[in-house]
């Protein structure tokens, strides 16, 4: 993995945007784009990384970005390639960067036929596990029992397992990246460069807003997704699968920490502890965590 | 104007985003061992490194969410109140 | 340039190489179906040796144009009815982003039911999106004009993306014989494609499209429309450059034939417009004062050339293949707007018909002309809207 002193010191985030303060998607998008160091092309779909860059006529990125339509990410990004391509520009990344409402929902079917289409660009899901941008509604990404402004109660469904969908593609380069831990995350963009074809990533990323916890956590909550089993971290080269090495000790579940440490750091499972321990609903939590762990590694290994 | 919405990057896009903040962090330049810890996680990229690792936050912009103090493995960044900082480095 | 014998839709598919156009992104439905088709052949031939991407959607179809054009390619695609429908957010979004990219709409009526054949409905839908609106009534005027749209598109002046609309298997299926151009030919006449504002290149980065707060965005749909309005005068200018060039001239925004001296001129879009011709002669050699008024542009709407025929006719018979429901022909509507603040009170008479593909006859446009013409003669208007060959 780069040792810290390695990485870039340029920044194409640029201080004095728009993100509320601890966002994480920065954090991602800072070490997505040193990994990538500027020949990028990004296409934005409605999400909140729309509204970081900041109020026309300013930009708080540093990179050419092509806002577009929440459901249009991947098709954008097809037309953008097509147009290098045209010019004769191999080199020129074009990269998606979309929520998971653009990603599992409204952006399915673009995503799906721009894989389909080997087309030769990086799409990142960067999963904040709601519709932030609009309020905190559900996602096909939202947890099971978390609340949200249209599941007050809590989600009743668990998340859709959006990897599997992507990999049934077979893109050229897969992975699952995590905000707590940049260093690895700046790897695999820097992988990303060395595949052409299309390539998925998606990226673990703590909301303080919708999640509801002290903004200065927000590192120890990621961590605490990987460390309770919660967040598998792996890639796929082609069709080999490599556990992430951050994962590797939490397959065992005897090893992860209590799902209690990652969930009542949330304002939005507080419920589950509330008035008492939802032990049933804690349970089927757990119960989500071990059977992802088993459809993943069945599926992959 | 122009003929359609095209935006210039620039540092300060938002302002000077310093004035969200409630609290500043303050690094104990003695503790630091220059790991560069705080300056991976920093959201607002506002820490800049001096050749040697020494962090330096930016305070026009920095939006003090805290993680720098979180993270930081030695513990020695403090999270104090703007006019305490300014008091301190007899800025006021 | 040289004679060739083909369908609108093979024709179209022709211009795309003609024009040099650099992405095509499109997906079928009937009649558009053998425009993609027909690219990729010539693509994988290699006559076309632009970039076409095969997608998934009509939406996607747009937003790949999108991408493609905010890339600096020139981009180009084909489609109809739901097609066109499908991609609404896209042409609002390729409207405001300035960006010069051309639509062939194959008119169809839209669903339900299920029905192929034309009405222009679809495109009537969409036209308060920015887009400037041809209709044509021959293969030619197909290929010709979609060529000279790149160059209207892509003027500074203008900036606006252009649909250029074709009846449905009328003129998508029908073989024609059309002047084909080859693209060194073209070059003349349309310089390669360079953005004059902003271009997604890393050398040079900009955020297109990021958020725009009221105090601004007024000022944005303003330039929109004058863009659009600019097209009526640049439009102008293409012609005369093509005419000069290649000896093609379509008529303008309306085409006239027989107006000068006219006390009834039938208005009407798409091929009907060429069927009227045959309607007025027949009604001259009958003693009727009658022309034909071909409305090749309905946005931007050319006024001043509507005052200029209201200025001297007594009737328009005003013919549209669609509806907007509950305040009938939008272009039977437009006319009445253009005359509100002149002098000059004409009878505007609107009739709506030939939906589904129903068959408009060379008889059914006299029969029209005729009723207009009754009413001007006896001073009584009469119904404001019929609705021609309407069954009780
Ligand atoms: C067609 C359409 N429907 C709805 C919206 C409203 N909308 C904008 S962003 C958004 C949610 C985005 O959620 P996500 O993709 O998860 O990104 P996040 O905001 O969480 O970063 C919604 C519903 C829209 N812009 N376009
Ligand atoms: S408080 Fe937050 S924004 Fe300020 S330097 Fe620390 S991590 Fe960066
Ligand atoms: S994280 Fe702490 S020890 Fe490391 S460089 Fe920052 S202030 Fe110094």
């Amino acid at each position: 993995m780069v040792a810290t002193r390695e990485m870039p010191l340029k920044e194409y985030v640029l201080k004095g945007n728009a993100a509320c303060a601890g966002c994480q998607d920065m954090v991602a998008l800072r070490h997505a784009h040193k990994a990538l160091e500027g020949d990028v092309i990004q296409v934005v779909p409605a999400c909140c990384t729309s509204v970081v860059q900041s109020l026309w006529p300013k930009s708080g990125l540093a990179i050419p970005v092509l806002n577009t339509a929440f459901m249009a990410a991947a098709a954008t990004a097809s037309g953008v390639k097509a147009a290098l391509k045209a010019k004769g520009n191999d080199t020129t990344m074009v990269m998606v960067w979309a929520g998971d409402g653009g990603t599992f929902d409204i952006g399915i079917q673009a995503l799906s036929g721009a894989l389909e289409r080997r087309t030769d660009f990086l799409y990142i899901c960067y999963n904040n596990q709601v519709y932030s941008n609009t309020g905190t509604q559900r996602s096909g990404a939202t947890p099971l029992h978390a609340q949200t402004t249209t599941t007050w109660r809590g989600k009743t469904e668990p998340e859709k397992m959006i990897d599997l969908i992507v990999s049934a593609h077979e893109p050229v380069y897969q992975f699952t990246a995590n905000t707590a831990y940049p260093r690895d995350l700046y790897d695999k963009f820097k992988k990303a460069l060395e595949y052409p074809g299309p390539k998925f990533g998606h990226i673990f990323l703590p909301c303080p807003q919708a999640w509801n916890y002290p903004v200065e956590q927000g590192v120890e909550i990621g961590k605490l997704a990987v460390e309770t089993g919660y967040w598998i971290q792996w890639e796929r080269i082609g069709e080999e699968f490599i556990l992430g090495r951050e994962s590797k000790r939490f397959q065992d579940p005897e090893k992860r920490k209590p799902v209690d440490e990652f969930l009542k750091m949330q304002g939005r499972f507080s419920h589950l502890f509330k008035p008492k321990r939802d032990e049933k609903k804690i349970n089927e939590f757990e119960d989500f965590i071990q059977h992802r762990w088993d459809v993943i590694m069945r599926a992959f290994t | 104007m122009p003929k359609t919405s095209y935006s210039k990057p620039m540092v300060g896009a938002t302002g000077e985003t310093g004035s969200w903040r409630t609290f500043d962090p303050v690094v104990d330049y003695d503790e630091c061992n220059r790991c560069r810890t705080c300056w991976l996680h920093c959201p607002e990229a506002v820490i800049s490194l001096d050749e040697d690792g020494t962090p330096h936050t930016d305070y026009d912009y920095c939006k003090g969410c805290g993680i720098c103090a979180q993270v930081c493995p030695k513990q020695c960044i403090e999270m104090v109140r703007t006019d305490e900082r300014k008091r301190r480095t007899g800025e006021v | 340039m040289k004679t060739e014998l083909m369908s609108a839709n093979y024709a179209a598919a022709r211009s795309v190489i003609s024009a040099r156009v650099e992405v095509v992104a499109a997906y079928p439905i009937t009649p558009a179906t053998t425009v993609p088709e027909q690219i990729a052949l010539l693509n994988e031939d290699g006559f076309y040796t632009g970039q076409f991407i095969r997608v998934e959607s009509e939406h996607s179809a747009i937003f790949a144009c999108i991408g493609a054009s905010s890339t600096g390619a020139r981009a180009f695609t084909a489609t109809s009815s739901n097609g066109l429908l499908l991609m609404d957010e896209g042409l609002h979004w390729a409207a405001a982003a300035r960006l010069p990219i051309v639509i062939n709409n194959i008119n169809r009526s839209v669903s339900p039911s299920w029905n192929i054949h034309v009405t222009h409905d679809d495109s009537y839908s969409k036209r308060d999106t920015g887009w400037i609106q041809f209709y044509v009534s021959s293969v030619d005027e197909l290929y010709h004009t979609i060529i000279q749209s790149f160059k209207l598109a892509e003027d500074e002046r203008v900036l606006m993306p252009v649909m250029i609309n074709s009846d449905g298997f009328v003129l998508s299926h029908t073989l024609s014989s059309f002047d084909y151009l080859e693209p060194e030919e073209v070059d003349k006449f349309l310089p390669p494609y360079s953005p004059p504002h902003w271009i997604m290149d890393p050398a040079n980065p900009v955020s297109h499209g990021n958020i725009v707060f009221p105090e601004y965005y007024q000022e944005f749909r303003y330039m929109m429309h004058e863009g659009t309005q600019n097209a009526l005068k640049v439009y102008e200018e293409v012609e005369k450059d093509y005419k000069n060039l290649f000896g093609k001239y379509f008529g303008g925004p309306i085409d006239c034939y027989k107006c000068d001296d006219a006390e009834v001129v039938f208005t009407s879009q798409g091929s009907i417009a060429a069927e009227a011709k045959d309607a007025v002669d027949e009604l001259r050699d009958e003693g009727y004062r009658v022309g034909n008024a071909r409305v090749r542009m309905i946005r931007p709407f050319p006024v001043d050339k509507i005052r200029e025929l209201g200025s001297h006719v007594k009737g328009f018979a005003s013919f549209d293949r669609g509806v907007s429901y509950g305040f009938g022909g939008p272009v039977a509507n437009d006319i009445r707007a253009s005359m509100y603040h002149t002098k000059y009170r004409p009878m505007i008479k609107s009739y709506i018909g030939g939906l589904g593909g129903r068959d408009m006859t060379v008889t059914d446009i006299k029969e029209v002309i005729k009723d207009t013409y009754k009413a001007v003669e006896s001073g009584d208007l009469g119904p404001e809207e019929t609705w021609h060959d309407l069954m009780e």
